[in-house]
C-alpha cells in the first residue's frame, strides 16, 4: 500500500516564497499532516505547520489543500488519486508567518469584542435552570473547534482585506448568535451583528458552512436566523412603529 | 491576545500566491449549471407573462393566477373576483407577478444561487471573486433583502391560491365535480411543492419560533419550528423542484390551451 | 543578545483548564497576570477530554454527595492518593462547576432543567457533567471566554484590554529563573519568530499537562512533553508517584497515523461492550478480588444495570482503567485480539444508531473520518494508549504550592490527587478545584511577600546559551531521538513492566542523554519545528528518567504500575511515596523514599473496615479500629 506522493508545498517567510516541490512516502491509512510530519523528519526539518491533538478536536492543522481549506489532520491521503499533485497552501486570508503557519490573531481580536455572556444579575451559580432543547440551538455552535476556516474561505474579507475591520466573520457572527439564542442571557445583541460586525456584509454564500470540518450549519442556524432576528428590530415596519411610538425598551422576546 | 509583541523581521502579509485559486476539482459546474437554469427560468418567465393562453377550462396556468382584471376569461378570475377593471389592458400575470418573484428573488437560498452564478461574488469556495469593492447586503440596492419576510407573507397567499387552483382543477370542460385529468394532477403536485417552498423558507422558520429564547415555554409553536426546521433543510432542493413544477405546470396548461396537447381525462 | 521584558504578578505556564483556571483567579484577586500557552489560545489539551467533568452534584441520583465521590476517588487510586487533595477536589468540584455555567458554558441537561450526569468508571453514581462527548472543548472554550470577558472588563476600566491579564500564545518557556531560593521569573520564546523573553515575576503557576510524548502510542498531542515536570525539577522542587502512568484502555489502534488517540469511556457508560476475537465479553473474566462486590458477573446483570442501577451491579466493562486496560493487554497478548492488535469495542448491537450519533457525535464522528469505521454498523477496534501521568510535582493540597517559595502546579502536572490511578473525569475537576487554588495561592504568596524577588543577569545569560545552542550544532536530528526515546519507554517502561526492562531502559536513556547534547537544528529561529523539539527533548528525556527510576524501585504493582515480577499489591509499599528530584543542570536524577501521611480520622471512618483491609497494614488497621470505636 506505500507509494510515493507527489507534493507542492508552500515555503517562506512572512508571504514571500514559493511553491516547493517533494515526492514522498504515503502508508496506508495516513492523512495529509502524517506526510507533512514525515517531510520535517526527513527532508525539510524547518518546515513549519501548526498542528496538535490530530484528531480534529482542536482546530489548529487548517491549511488549504488543493485550493481547499481543510484540516490536514482530518484529510485522508486514501481521498486522492495516487498520481495526484497535492498542493498545500496556508490559508490564505490571514498573514503567513511562515511556510503553512498563518497569523490568525485577527480571529482574537474580534473575539475580544463580542460583549461577553451577560446572565441576569441575581441568578446564582448553581441555580440556573435549562431545558434541553432550549440550550441545543447554542449548543451547537458551541460545537465550534475555532480553526477558522470558515473566516478564512468567506470571500467578504478573503477577497476584500478592507472589510477586515467591519466584518467579524462567521466565526463571531456566530458567536452573536449563541449568546443571543441563550436562555439566561440578557445583553442585547441585534444591533451589535448588524452596526459593528458587519451581519449586512454576509451574503449567505454558504462557504462557511461548505467548510466547516464540524459540521456545524453555521448559514442555516446561526447567521440567517440572526439576520431574520436583525429585521426584527430594525427592517420591520410594524415593530419600527411600536418602538417609535412607546418607545420600547430593548428587551428579549420568548 | 497578541502572538508577538515585537514586529516580525519580515513585513507581515498574506502567501504571495497570484493566482486566483488552486482548486484542482470542477468548481465552475456548479455555478455555470445554476446560471443556465435560472436563466432558463427568466427568459420562461417573460415568455409567458405576456403569453395569452392562460385558461382553458377548468385549468389557470400558474404564472397568470389569480387573475383579477376583468380581461380575465369569467372561469379564470378567482373567486370571480375582478378588482381591475377595463382600464387594465397590459397581460393580467403582471399584477401578481411581483409576489412570487420577490419572494424568490430576496428568498436566502436563491440569493446564494444567483450571487454564485450571476454576480460570481464568489463563483465557488476559494475561489477569488473578480470585484474591487464589496459591501454585501449593508447598503442600497441589496439591503432591501432584509424584507423577505413580507414577500414571504404574500408567497402564503399565493401558494392558497394555487391550491384553490387544483382544487377547481377536479372539474371537467362543463364545470361538474369529480373529474381529474393530467393536468390536474400536474397542479396537484405543484401546489404541494409550492407551499412546501413556502413553508420551509428561513422567515417562516424565524417567526413559527426561530425568534425565541425558551422554546420550552412555548411548546406548540416548538413544534411547529421543529416541523420547518425537518422542511428548511431541504429548501434547496424545494427551490429548485417547486421552480420546474411550476414551470412545467404552467406550460402544459399553456400547450393544453393552445391546443398543442390534449388533456389526458382520467376520469 | 535581543531580549524582551516583560514584569507581571503570576506566570502561568499552560493554557489549559487548570492554567486558565489559576490565571482567572489570580487576575479577580488583583494580580497582574500573564498567560503562557505553549499552542494558540483555547487549543490545548484539554480539548480532547471527553466524557465530562465529575461533581458530585446529585442531579440524577440524588444519593451522591463529596463523601461518596471521595471514597471512589481513593478506591480508584488504590489509597495512594493524597486525601486532603481528594477531599477537597469532592467538596469543591459542584461550585467549579457550578461557576462555568454562569460563565456561559451550556452542559447538557436533566428533564428538570439541572445539569445532567453520566455513569463512568469507578463512579458509584451518575456523575459526570457533560456535553455530548466534547466536554473539555466546552471547558477550554468557557474558561477562555471568561478570560475575555475579564479583558473586556478591565478595557472598560483601563483603557487596556491586556492591563491585568494577557495571553502570550505560542511561546515555550525553558527556564525557571530564581533568586535565591525563590521564584523570580521565567524565561522562554516566542515560537513564531524565535525571541527571546524574560518574565520577572514573583510567582510561576506551572499547569502544563503531562508527559504522553514520551511514548509513541499515546493519547496526547505534541505539547505534552513533560515541560512543567522538567522545569520544576531543575528549579529544585520534587516529583512524586511518577510510576503511575495510566494507560487508557481504548485508543484508536487503526490506521497507524491515528494510533492512540482516545476512544472516550463514554462508549462503555453508555452501554458498549469489549469482546474479543472469539465474540466473548472477556472483563467478566478479569473482575479483581478488591471489587468483587461491587461489579455483576453476569451479562444479563451488567445489562440491567444500565436501566436499573439501585438493583443491579455494574458492568465490568467499567471497572478503573488501570483493570480494564491490563485486561485488554491480556487478551491481545492471548491471542484473541482483533486484526489490528486490539480488541473490539461494540456499540452498535447495543444502542440504535439515531442514538449512538447523538450521545457520541465525536466518536461517531472520528472513526467516519479517520478509519471509515461507521461505528452505528461495525465495532470498534481498540487498544491501550498512554493517557494519563497520576505524578508530577508535589505541592501543597490547598494552595498548590511545590517546595520551591513561589512555585506553584496544578493539573496533570503536579502529583498526589489521582494516587496510583485517575478515575475518568476527575481530571477536568480537578483542573478546575486546583487550578483555583493554585492562582489563589500564588496571589496569597505575593501578598506575604516583603521584597520582590529579582532575577540576576547570569541567569538570563545561561538560559539563553541553553536555549541557541541547538542552532549553533550541526549534529543529529533530533526527530530520529524522540523517537527512539518514545519506542524505548513504550517496549520497556509501558503497561506491564520488570526489573530487566526498565533497567534496559534506563542505559538507553543514559546513551540518548549524551547523544542529546550534540543534536542540532537547521534553520533560522523563526518557527522552527526542528528547533523547538531539540528544546523539548531535554524535558523528555529529564521526565522519562524520573519514571523509569521510579518503576524499578517500586515492586509491588498498583493502578497504573504493574511489575510482572511483583504482581501483587503490597500494603507496605503503600506506606511509601517515590520522590524525584534532580540536580540544577539536569546531570542527575535521584529518586528517594518518602513516608505517606495517615488519612485524617474523619474521613479514613467513611470507610467500611472490610475495605480497607484489602489496602491497610495490619498496624494501621489497628489503627484505625481504635479511631472507628471512639467514633461510634
Amino acid at each position: 500500500m506505500t507509494y510515493k506522493a507527489k507534493f507542492r508545498v508552500w515555503r517562506g517567510e512572512g508571504g514571500e516564497g514559493r511553491l516547493e516541490d517533494f515526492t514522498v512516502e504515503v502508508n496506508e491509512g495516513e492523512v495529509v499532516l502524517d506526510i507533512i510530519h514525515r517531510l520535517q523528519a526527513t527532508q525539510a526539518p524547518d518546515l513549519a505547520v501548526r498542528w496538535n491533538c490530530k484528531a480534529g478536536k482542536c482546530g489548529s492543522c487548517s491549511v488549504e489543500i488543493n485550493g481547499k481549506p481543510r484540516l490536514g489532520c482530518m484529510t485522508r491521503m486514501s481521498t486522492f488519486a495516487e498520481d495526484e499533485v497535492i498542493t498545500v497552501t496556508p490559508m490564505r486570508t490571514f498573514p503567513v508567518i511562515k511556510d503553512l503557519v498563518t497569523d490568525v490573531s485577527f480571529n482574537y481580536e474580534k473575539a475580544l469584542q463580542i460583549p461577553s455572556f451577560t446572565p441576569p444579575k441575581d441568578v446564582k451559580p448553581g441555580e440556573y435552570r435549562m431545558k434541553q432543547i432550549d440550550v441545543e440551538r447554542s449548543q451547537e455552535f458551541r460545537k465550534c473547534i475555532e480553526c477558522f476556516m470558515c473566516n478564512n474561505v468567506c470571500h467578504v474579507i478573503r477577497d476584500h482585506d478592507e472589510n477586515k475591520p467591519k466584518f467579524a466573520g462567521p466565526r463571531f457572527l456566530m458567536r452573536i448568535a449563541e449568546l443571543d439564542m441563550h436562555p439566561y442571557d440578557v445583553a442585547d445583541r441585534k444591533d451589535l451583528a448588524q452596526e459593528e460586525h458587519g451581519l449586512g456584509y454576509c451574503n449567505i454564500t454558504k462557504c462557511c458552512t461548505e467548510v466547516c470540518p464540524e459540521h456545524i450549519k453555521i448559514t442555516d442556524n446561526a447567521l440567517i436566523p440572526m439576520k431574520e432576528r436583525v429585521v426584527d428590530r430594525k427592517y420591520d415596519p410594524l415593530v419600527w412603529l411600536g418602538s417609535k411610538i412607546f418607545k420600547r425598551s430593548s428587551s428579549k422576546t420568548g | 491576545m497578541s502572538q508577538t509583541t515585537t514586529d516580525s523581521p519580515v513585513r507581515r502579509q498574506r502567501a504571495q500566491l497570484k493566482v486566483r485559486t488552486l482548486r484542482t476539482d470542477r468548481w465552475w459546474l456548479a455555478p455555470a449549471l445554476t446560471f443556465v437554469a435560472l436563466a432558463s427560468f427568466i427568459v420562461y418567465g417573460f415568455w409567458a407573462i405576456f403569453d395569452s393562453s392562460y385558461f382553458v377550462e377548468p385549468y389557470v396556468a400558474p404564472f397568470s393566477s389569480p387573475c383579477l382584471a376583468t380581461s380575465c376569461p369569467e372561469g379564470a378570475r378567482f373567486l370571480g373576483f375582478a378588482p381591475f377593471g377595463d382600464w387594465f389592458t397590459l397581460p393580467p400575470g403582471i399584477l401578481i407577478l411581483g409576489l412570487p418573484a420577490g419572494f424568490r428573488l430576496t428568498c436566502y437560498y436563491y440569493r446564494k444561487s444567483y450571487y454564485r452564478s450571476f454576480w460570481l461574488s464568489p463563483p465557488a469556495c476559494a475561489v477569488s471573486e473578480p470585484h474591487k469593492k464589496y459591501s454585501g447586503e449593508t447598503r442600497f440596492p441589496l439591503i432591501i433583502q432584509n424584507i423577505h419576510r413580507y414577500f414571504f407573507y404574500g408567497a402564503i397567499v399565493i401558494g392558497a391560491v394555487l391550491s384553490y387552483d387544483a382544487v377547481i382543477a377536479f372539474r371537467n370542460h362543463e364545470g361538474e365535480w369529480g373529474h381529474m385529468g393530467l393536468g390536474t394532477l400536474i397542479l396537484v403536485v405543484n401546489a404541494v411543492l409550492i407551499v412546501l417552498y413556502t413553508l420551509s423558507c428561513h422567515s417562516c422558520r424565524h417567526i413559527t419560533a426561530g425568534r425565541l429564547n425558551h422554546f420550552s415555554r412555548h411548546p406548540l409553536r416548538y413544534k411547529a419550528w421543529t416541523w420547518v426546521s425537518k422542511l428548511n433543510a431541504k429548501h434547496q432542493q424545494l427551490a429548485w423542484v417547486s421552480m420546474f413544477s411550476v414551470m412545467i405546470a404552467d406550460l402544459y396548461v399553456r400547450l393544453v390551451a393552445k391546443g398543442v396537447i390534449t388533456d389526458l381525462q382520467f376520469f | 543578545m535581543d531580549i524582551e521584558r516583560q514584569q507581571f504578578d503570576v506566570v502561568v505556564i499552560g493554557a489549559g483548564g487548570a492554567g486558565l483556571r489559576a490565571a482567572i483567579e489570580a487576575r479577580q484577586q488583583g494580580k497582574k497576570t500573564a498567560i503562557l500557552c505553549k499552542s494558540l489560545f483555547g487549543k490545548a489539551h484539554t480539548v480532547m477530554a471527553e466524557g465530562g467533568a465529575a461533581a458530585a452534584m446529585g442531579n440524577v441520583n440524588s444519593a451522591d454527595n463529596w463523601k461518596v465521590h471521595f471514597r471512589d476517588t481513593m478506591r480508584g487510586g488504590k489509597f495512594l492518593n493524597n486525601w486532603r487533595m481528594a477531599e477537597l477536589h469532592a467538596k469543591e468540584s459542584p461550585d467549579r462547576v457550578w461557576e462555568l455555567e454562569a460563565w456561559g458554558a451550556l452542559f447538557d441537561r436533566t428533564a428538570d432543567g439541572k445539569i445532567s450526569q453520566r455513569n463512568f468508571g469507578g463512579h458509584e453514581y451518575p456523575r459526570l457533567a457533560h456535553v455530548g462527548d466534547r466536554t473539555g472543548l466546552e471547558l477550554i472554550r468557557t474558561l477562555q471566554q471568561r478570560v475575555v470577558a475579564l479583558q473586556q472588563e478591565d478595557a472598560e476600566r483601563t483603557g487596556d484590554p491586556e492591563a491585568y491579564i494577557k495571553v502570550f500564545a505560542e511561546f515555550t518557556v525553558t527556564r525557571l529563573l530564581k533568586d535565591g531560593d525563590a521564584i523570580a521569573g521565567a524565561f522562554g520564546y516566542w515560537r513564531e519568530n524565535g525571541t527571546f523573553v524574560v518574565f520577572e515575576a514573583p510567582a510561576v503557576v506551572l499547569a502544563t499537562g503531562g508527559i504522553g510524548k514520551s511514548y509513541v502510542v499515546t493519547s496526547n498531542s505534541w505539547e505534552y512533553t513533560g515541560d512543567g515536570h522538567a522545569l520544576a525539577l531543575l528549579a529544585g522542587a520534587k516529583l512524586i508517584n511518577m510510576e503511575f502512568i495510566q494507560f487508557h484502555p481504548t485508543g484508536m489502534v487503526w490506521p497507524p497515523s491515528v494510533r492512540g488517540i482516545l476512544v472516550t469511556e463514554s462508549v462503555r457508560g453508555d452501554g458498549g461492550v469489549l469482546r474479543n476475537s472469539e465474540g466473548r465479553r472477556f472483563m467478566f473474566d478479569y473482575i479483581p478480588e478488591v471489587f468483587k462486590d461491587k461489579y455483576a458477573t453476569t451479562e444479563e446483570e451488567g445489562d440491567r444495570w444500565y436501566t436499573d442501577q439501585a438493583n443491579n451491579r455494574r458492568p465490568p466493562e467499567l471497572l478503573p482503567r488501570d483493570e480494564v486496560a491490563r485486561a485488554i493487554n491480556s487478551e491481545v497478548k492471548a491471542g484473541r485480539g482483533s486484526p489490528q492488535g486490539g480488541v473490539f469495542l461494540d456499540v452498535s448491537t447495543r444502542l440504535p444508531a439515531a442514538e449512538i450519533v447523538k450521545r457520541l457525535p465525536s466518536m461517531h464522528h472520528q472513526f467516519k473520518e479517520l478509519a471509515d469505521v461507521d461505528i452505528t454498523k461495525e465495532p470498534m477496534q481498540v487498544g491501550p494508549t498512554c493517557h494519563y501521568i497520576m505524578g508530577g510535582v508535589e505541592v501543597d493540597a490547598d494552595t498548590g504550592a511545590a517546595a520551591v517559595p513561589g512555585l506553584f502546579a496544578a493539573g496533570e502536572v503536579s502529583g498526589g490527587m489521582h494516587g496510583s490511578n485517575r478515575l475518568g473525569g476527575n481530571s477536568l475537576s480537578d483542573l478546575l478545584v486546583f487550578g483555583r487554588r493554585a492562582g489563589a495561592g500564588a496571589a496569597a504568596y505575593i501578598d506575604g511577600l516583603a521584597v520582590r524577588p529579582a532575577v540576576s543577569e547570569e541567569s538570563v545569560v545561561t538560559a539563553h546559551e541553553e536555549a541557541v545552542a541547538p542552532l549553533q550544532r550541526t549534529g543529529e536530528n533530533p526527530y530520529e531521538l524522540h523517537q527512539e526515546l518514545q519506542r524505548s519507554m513504550n517496549e520497556l517502561v509501558g503497561i506491564i513492566r520488570n526489573s530487566k526492562e526498565v533497567s534496559e531502559a534506563l542505559g538507553m536513556i543514559e546513551k540518548l542523554r549524551a547523544r542529546a547534547k550534540n543534536v542540532g537544528a537547521a534553520g533560522t529561529r523563526i518557527y522552527n519545528p526542528g528547533w523547538h523539539l531539540a528544546l523539548d527533548l531535554r524535558n523528555m528525556l529529564l521526565v522519562s528518567e524520573c519514571v523509569a527510576r521510579a518503576a524499578i524501585i517500586r515492586e509491588e504493582s498498583r493502578g497504573g504500575h504493574t511489575r510482572d515480577d511483583f504482581p501483587v499489591m503490597s500494603p507496605e509499599w503503600r506506606r511509601k511515596l517515590l520522590v524525584c528530584s534532580a540536580s540544577s543542570d539536569g546531570s542527575e536524577v535521584n529518586v528517594e523514599e518518602q513516608a505517606q501521611p495517615s488519612m485524617r480520622d474523619d474521613l479514613i471512618v467513611l470507610f467500611d473496615r472490610d475495605e480497607l483491609k484489602k489496602y491497610l497494614t495490619e498496624e494501621e488497621l489497628a489503627d484505625f479500629d481504635a479511631v472507628a470505636k471512639e467514633a461510634s
